[in-house]
Parts: structure tokens; sequence; C-alpha cells
């Protein structure tokens, strides 16, 4: 490495204390195989970099944003209106936040129909499952802090959902909610989950989830594992895959600068917890189908209420698809077709044609 | 002899681990119960709320109907073509959305999940699972008063 004379001694001063000498070395030698799927690498940065926009744009907020009933909407109003391109960061913060979701949930595919959460990513994926979750949890904890008409109707549906899981449901409802509505008092615990105590466990678990795979490196598909190492083709991590995630970042934050700028958020108008719900209440678009699901759903299958079937029936099917490592089905012989794929499609188009339907109904 | 002061020594070694661990396990719970108990909110004592009076008889036109206060807890009052008034809980039996009557269909609908109630509170279509809870509508003096049936 080249390094003029200054920076030479301060390296050298630090590495007699820290001994970055391997790690450098480690770093210098990843490597990237290069193939024709190689795309999907790029999708877990690209979620990274929306969640750096989140952390920054979410501080800025911070400055002004008041929660309480009777201030979380005026401070909103008062960021969208009267501060200095309050509009603009209020927008990136909502649009990075729905892009973010999005990038995850193809990350996930593609790690998926790629099987790169087989042996030895088993814990990656899980991590990353976790990540999903922590990331939903920001979003619905979010939702709710603008204290608008949507918002408080998506949260009373939302936690009183959680309370008809058997047992801790009740309980674990009463503690959300802080009462037993959604009050004030549930807007002073959303604040506390979204600004502290989820960016703690959500930054804990991307470390990890990022030193595996910095440890690990990236996962080859099946298809340039069986070739013979001369034909296969790298590129270093340092600077070429580095530099191409640089500039995707950078196009990243033009999409996002565009939505933000010319499709700005809507605060929409003030909760008011003695008036209707009005028509076309609806969570964000990434509960639509788990919503849609319970929408279709009769209020009574055998002896159940219809609600607990479908909440029972989407924690059984996201602890399957948390532990894929561990149970997958690998094809007999030369079997076509994989049921993985078709596991991992019925979930996809599930969740697709879902969503639509909750749009179009 | 000495079989017998190994004996005695494991025994001491089990001892002693089970009085570290239950101290430990002691600890732990000393911990985390008033953590726990600190998340959940304490109880706010509810002011007695048995009658509320809505409104003057005029203040209500046939066919419609009105979110109002009970306490806490909103009751929606209904007020019907033919001039009787009824009022139900406002809460929706499903997922605890607040309900509006529909002029159009003379029905009580939740907008959340599409679910109709009948003018008896009855859960006709849709996700609900119970009816709405009724209260007693009385008229006297030209003023309506709700009443919990309950209280």
């Amino acid at each position: 490495m080249k390094m003029n004379w200054k920076t030479n001694k301060i390296y050298e001063w630090l590495d007699k204390r820290y001994e970055l000498t391997p790690v450098i070395e480690f770093m210098s030698k990843k490597k990237v195989p290069v193939h024709k799927h190689m795309i999907w690498y790029y999708m877990g940065g690209v979620t990274l970099f929306l969640f750096i926009v989140q952390v920054l744009s979410g501080i800025l907020l911070l400055l002004y944003y008041r929660p309480g009933a009777d201030t979380a909407y005026e401070s909103m109003r008062f960021i969208l209106t009267k501060v200095n391109f309050g509009w603009l960061v209020r927008s990136i913060h909502s649009w990075s936040a729905n892009l973010m979701i999005f990038f995850v949930f193809v990350h996930m595919f593609s790690t998926y129909f790629t099987r790169a959460y087989q042996k030895p990513r088993e814990i990656t994926w899980v991590s990353g499952f976790l990540l999903l979750l922590l990331a939903l949890g920001f979003g619905f904890s979010g939702y709710l802090l603008p204290w608008n008409e949507l918002a408080f109707f998506a949260t009373k549906v939302g936690t009183d959902i959680v309370g008809a899981i058997p047992f801790i449901g009740k309980p674990l409802m009463l503690v959300l909610r802080g009462g037993d509505d959604v009050t004030g008092a549930t807007l002073t615990r959303f604040y506390g989950f979204h600004v502290a105590v989820l960016p703690a466990i959500f930054t804990t678990f991307l470390v990890l989830h990022l030193l595996f795979v910095q440890r690990q490196g990236m996962s080859e598909p099946e298809h340039l594992k069986n070739l013979p190492d001369a034909k296969k083709k790298w590129m270093s991590f340092f600077p070429n895959f580095f530099l191409r995630d640089a500039l995707l970042w950078l196009i990243v934050l033009n999409v996002l600068l565009f939505l933000a700028v010319f499709y700005p958020w809507d605060l929409g108008f003030k909760a008011d917890p003695f008036a209707p719900a009005p028509a076309g209440i609806r969570p964000e678009w990434y509960f639509m189908f788990m919503f849609q699901t319970l929408k279709f759903l009769p209020a009574h299958i055998l002896f159940l209420e219809g609600e607990l079937v479908g909440i029972l029936a989407f924690a059984i099917a996201g602890i399957i698809w948390m532990f894929v490592p561990f149970w997958e089905v690998r094809p007999q012989g030369t079997a076509k077709i994989h049921f993985m794929n078709i596991a991992g499609m019925a979930a996809l188009i599930y969740i697709i044609i879902f969503t639509i339907v909750g749009y179009m109904v | 002899m000495n079989e017998e002061r190994k004996m005695n020594k494991t025994s001491r070694r089990k001892f002693l681990n089970f009085i570290i661990g239950g101290g430990l396990l002691g600890w732990i719970a000393s911990v985390f119960y008033p953590v726990f108990s600190y998340l959940v909110p304490p109880k706010i004592p509810e002011a007695n709320v048995n009658s509320i009076k809505a409104g003057a008889i005029t203040d209500f036109s046939p066919n419609t109907g009105k979110i109002v206060k009970f306490g806490r807890k909103p009751v929606i009052l209904i007020r019907m073509d033919d001039g009787e008034f009824r009022a139900f809980s406002a809460t929706c039996t499903h997922l605890d959305c607040i309900v509006q009557y529909r002029q159009d269909i003379k029905q009580i609908w939740c907008a959340c999940h599409n679910g109709t109630y009948d003018l008896n509170g009855r859960n006709v279509s849709g996700p609900p699972p119970k009816p709405l809870e009724e209260y007693t509508v009385k008229v006297a003096n030209d003023e309506v008063t709700i009443i919990n049936p309950a209280g």
C-alpha cells in the first residue's frame, strides 16, 4: 500500500498497538465470485445504505419531534411547514423506510432462491430473518408517531391482534399500549421502542450479520461451486466490488431524493379517539398481505376465532421460514424441480397476490 | 477412608453448586421482577360513569348516528327513522376500531374490515365475532340520556 510519510507514521503507531496488518491483509484478499447472478450480492448493501439514511434522517427528526397525544401531530406539522427542509427530511425518512423494507424482502428472497443460506451460512440467514422482524417493528412503531388517523386505527388493530395470542397476548398488549386502549401512553412507548430499544437491538444483530458475511465471504451459487478453479472468475472486494457498491448507493440516493421531492409523504388528519374509523383504513403495504388474509377469514374456524387461526398460521409459517437452512429438502437424483423453489415461489406469489388484492378491494 | 473423603467432596461440591446456582437464579429474579412490573402500566382509577347526557332531542335528526364520550369509552348513539334512540358500544368487537352509522344501509358499519351490525347491535356480516354491547337510552324533557345497563 502506498502511503505518504505522515500517514505511514500514524499507521505504524496504530499497528504497533492494535495489530492492524492481519486485518488489512484479510480485507485485501477478499474476493467476490463473478457470475450472471451476482446482481443479488448488492441487495444487502443497498439495505444497509438505506438503514444508514434512516439513522441520519431519524436523528434530524428527533430534534423537532415531540411525542405525546397533544404535541406529536402538531410538531410534525411544524416540521413540515416551518422548519427549513423539514418536509424533505421527513419525506426522506418515510420513503427510505419503505424502500428499506422492500430491499430487505428482495435481499431475503434472492438469498433464498440462490440457496445462499445453506451450510455454513445458517446463522447468517437466521440473523437476517431477525433483522427483518426488527425492521417490521421499526415500521410498525414509526407509523404511529405522527399520530394521524390512519396510524391510530392501524395501531389499534395491530395491537389488538397481538392481544389475540393465547396466554401471553393480553399482558403483551397491555405492555405495548401502556394501558387498555391506544392513547398518548402508547405513543410514548412506541417512541421509546422506535428511537432507543429497536435501534440498539437492530444494530447488534446488524453488526453480527455483517461480521458473518465478512468472515465467510460471498456464497457461490451451485453451478459455480462445481466448476474447476481455473474456470472461475473473481473480483477483489477492495476496491472493485466496493466501488460498484458505492456507485449503486449513489444511484439509490438519487432515486430516494427524486421520490422524496416529487412524491412527498402525506401527514393526514390528526387522530381522534372518538371519531369513527375512516373508510380505506389500511396498514403499511408490507403488512397488507397479512391484513388481507385476516379480512378473508370467517369469524370462527371450528371452535377458534378466525383471527387467532390466521395469527397462528403466520407465526408458524414465520418460524418454518426462519429455520429453512435446517430442514431444507434437497432434490433426489436428477429431479428437475426443486421443492425449495416451489415453496419459495408459493410464498412470494401469496405475498404479491394478497398485497395487490388488499389495494384493489 | 479415601473413598469416603471423595464422596464427601462431591456432595460438598453439589451443595455449593446448588447454593451458588440458586443464588444466581434469585439474583436474576430480583433484577427482572421489578423491570417486568415496571413495564405493566398502573391502573388509572376510572371515574365510574353510569350515565351521560348526550344532548337535546333536536340535536339528532332521524337516520343519523353520533359517537359520544361515555367516560373514556366511545358509544354510538343512533336515532332511527321512526325517531327512536338506540345506543351501543362503538368499539368493534372484531379488532377494536370505532364503528359508524351508515345512512345508506341503515346499519352500523366498521370501516376497518367491513363488518356490519344491525340496529340491535347484532353482528350480521363480516368478521365481527360478537354483537355490540347495548346501552339504555332514556328520553325525558327533550333530553337524551345514555345509561350503562351493567353499571
